[in-house]
């Protein structure tokens, strides 16, 4: 099947830091990624003519992102879908790119979210807003982490998944997060207690946060960002990197419906989108970023995404399935050590991109051998209630 | 110093205000099309299954099951934290609607809730509106 190569992600790269105790902004963050993917690719500021930006750091970011990098795109974009906002970035800065309304687009992403000491997990919804829907559940006192709860216990009621299962996406993702010196530093730096590969003995003993989820299935709250650089197939070919070309995208959306089947999430629509335009299947990825903000998250969106049938993701996670090293078992998971363990500033989607780029230019500290293909699967808002998903399918020459 | 409170909605929101009107009288209210039957809730001014829609105000019997939960054990919220550990629930009224709660009159919430339970409504009385909690039946 012949792939469509007109926009190419061409340079990366991830804040290191996790913790900057309070002395940077999250504008800094976002503009000195900016400026180091802009390096990476071989670019400067004046190549960009089209930035894409989620408002994370305030300030009406439509008006204001451009002024602050110093630029005059002429494409502004500025969706935000929670976490899942930097691959429907990607997926519209491809958009734009083939419309011939950019050349090099520029997404950004920057948050102090642990130094803010902001509680992300386990702060109750208080206060009542005046959107219909958030003013139906504010009362009810659901954590994030309870409303993710949620859909693991209907998983396990439907399907007979279990916290053993569900433990094997938080023991694979940590194995790779050992293999990664800035996700180990991350650990320290947040004061993680007990920095080591875990089992899922540990997992399951940890302490229970919100039934049936205990701490090591909750991803962390770090500081942090990263920013990714997309071009045209004339740029890239100039480029210092070898591009890593978009196949395919998917976007979607579901919210709580009567009688809806909670363990299904708008992945299931989002994916079979860009599998189909990217001309491959889901059993061809050699990598899966998949939004690990829970492990049930994995779970729900490994099923949706079509690596194994709706509700048998229990059984198909166990054995170690998801570790780097086992390339003939599926794709690798997570690669970079994840949300659980490696960086979580709030909306995590970016690294998802970052990580599966270094891993088809062979640059990973967790590398598949000769993986040519790779999915970044973002998951925006609670997947137990409102969500958005985005799918971005990416591949190398 | 006063203590914590629940958090509240607003009785004037647009969209849900009838809905809270109705919980004054210890009603759960939910809309149906009498054009398309769609049932629509939370509450909406515009049906969601047609463009000429006319919703129609029902009352709910109350009878409920629990579609999935989860129990809270740790919250920073200066309510709930001293709440913890609770049942948070997704109810499914038998005429339909789906709504974001808790279990209340339970013992201990960590063994006595489970998936499929039947439920019935238990008001939570306030100044201008009630809340409405479930227990089981």
């Amino acid at each position: 099947m012949s792939q469509d190569r007109d926009a190419a992600i061409v340079g990366i790269h991830e804040y290191p830091s996790r913790d900057v105790e309070g002395e940077v902004s999250p504008l800094q963050i976002k503009a000195e990624s900016a400026s180091r993917a802009l390096k990476d690719a071989g670019l400067n500021w004046s190549d960009v003519d089209a930035i894409y930006d989620a408002g994370e750091a305030g300030g009406m970011a439509g008006l204001t992102m451009a002024e602050y990098f110093g630029l005059s795109p002429n494409v502004i974009d500025t969706t935000n879908v929670g976490g899942s906002s930097y691959e429907f970035h990607a997926a519209h800065a491809r958009r734009d790119i083939r419309a011939g309304k950019a050349k090099v687009a520029l997404l950004t992403y920057g948050s102090t979210a642990h130094s803010n000491a902001r509680a992300i997990g386990v702060g109750g919804r208080g206060g009542a807003s005046m959107h219909p829907a958030e003013n139906m559940d504010a009362y009810a006192g659901m954590t994030l982490i309870a409303n993710y709860a949620m859909v693991a216990h209907r998983h396990m009621h439907q399907y007979g998944t279990t916290s053993e299962q569900l433990a094997e996406i938080s023991v694979a993702t940590r194995m790779h997060a050992m293999r990664n010196p800035e996700a180990v530093r991350a650990m320290e730096d947040l004061e993680f207690l007990d920095i080591r590969e875990t089992t899922i003995s540990d997992v399951v003993n940890s302490r229970m946060i919100a039934d049936p989820l205990h701490l090591l299935e909750c991803c962390m709250i770090s500081d942090g960002g990263g920013a990714v650089v997309i071009a045209s197939p004339e740029i890239a070919r100039d480029c210092r990197t070898d591009p890593v070309w978009i196949l395919g995208s998917g976007e979607a959306t579901k919210y709580p419906m009567s009688g809806g089947d909670i363990t299904t999430s708008a992945a299931a629509q989002s994916g079979p989108q860009a599998f189909l335009e990217a001309g491959v299947t889901p059993s061809e990825m050699d990598v899966a970023m998949i939004y690990d903000s829970f492990s049930i998250t994995v779970l729900a969106l490994l099923e949706d995404l079509g690596f194994c049938p709706k509700g048998e993701g229990g059984r198909w996670v166990e054995g170690g399935r998801l570790r780097f090293d086992r390339p003939n078992d599926g794709p690798a998971l997570n690669t970079d050590g994840g949300g659980l363990s490696s960086n979580h500033p709030g909306m995590r989607g970016i690294f998802l991109l970052l990580e599966a780029t270094r891993q088809l230019r062979g640059e990973s500290t967790s590398q598949v051998a000769d993986a040519k293909l790779a999915v970044a699967h973002g998951n925006g808002g609670m997947l137990g209630s409102r969500h958005a998903a985005g799918t971005i399918v990416l591949g190398r020459d | 110093m006063n203590e914590p409170k629940r958090p509240l909605p607003r009785a004037d929101e647009f969209d849900t205000q009838a809905f809270w009107a109705g919980t004054k009288d210890k009603e759960f209210r939910y809309q149906q099309c009498k054009q398309c039957e769609t049932v629509v809730f939370y509450a909406r001014r515009h049906c969601t299954g047609c463009l000429d829609g006319e919703l129609e105000w029902k009352v709910a019997s109350g009878r409920a099951t629990v579609y999935t939960y989860s129990i809270v054990r740790q919250s920073y919220h200066p309510f709930f934290r001293n709440q913890v550990p609770y049942a948070v629930a997704w109810v499914d009224l038998e005429e339909g609607p789906r709504i974001l709660s808790n279990i209340v009159g339970v013992e201990d919430p960590l063994t006595e809730v489970a998936i499929g339970m039947p439920l019935e409504i238990e008001w939570e009385e306030h100044d201008d509106l009630c809340i409405p909690l479930f227990k089981p039946a």
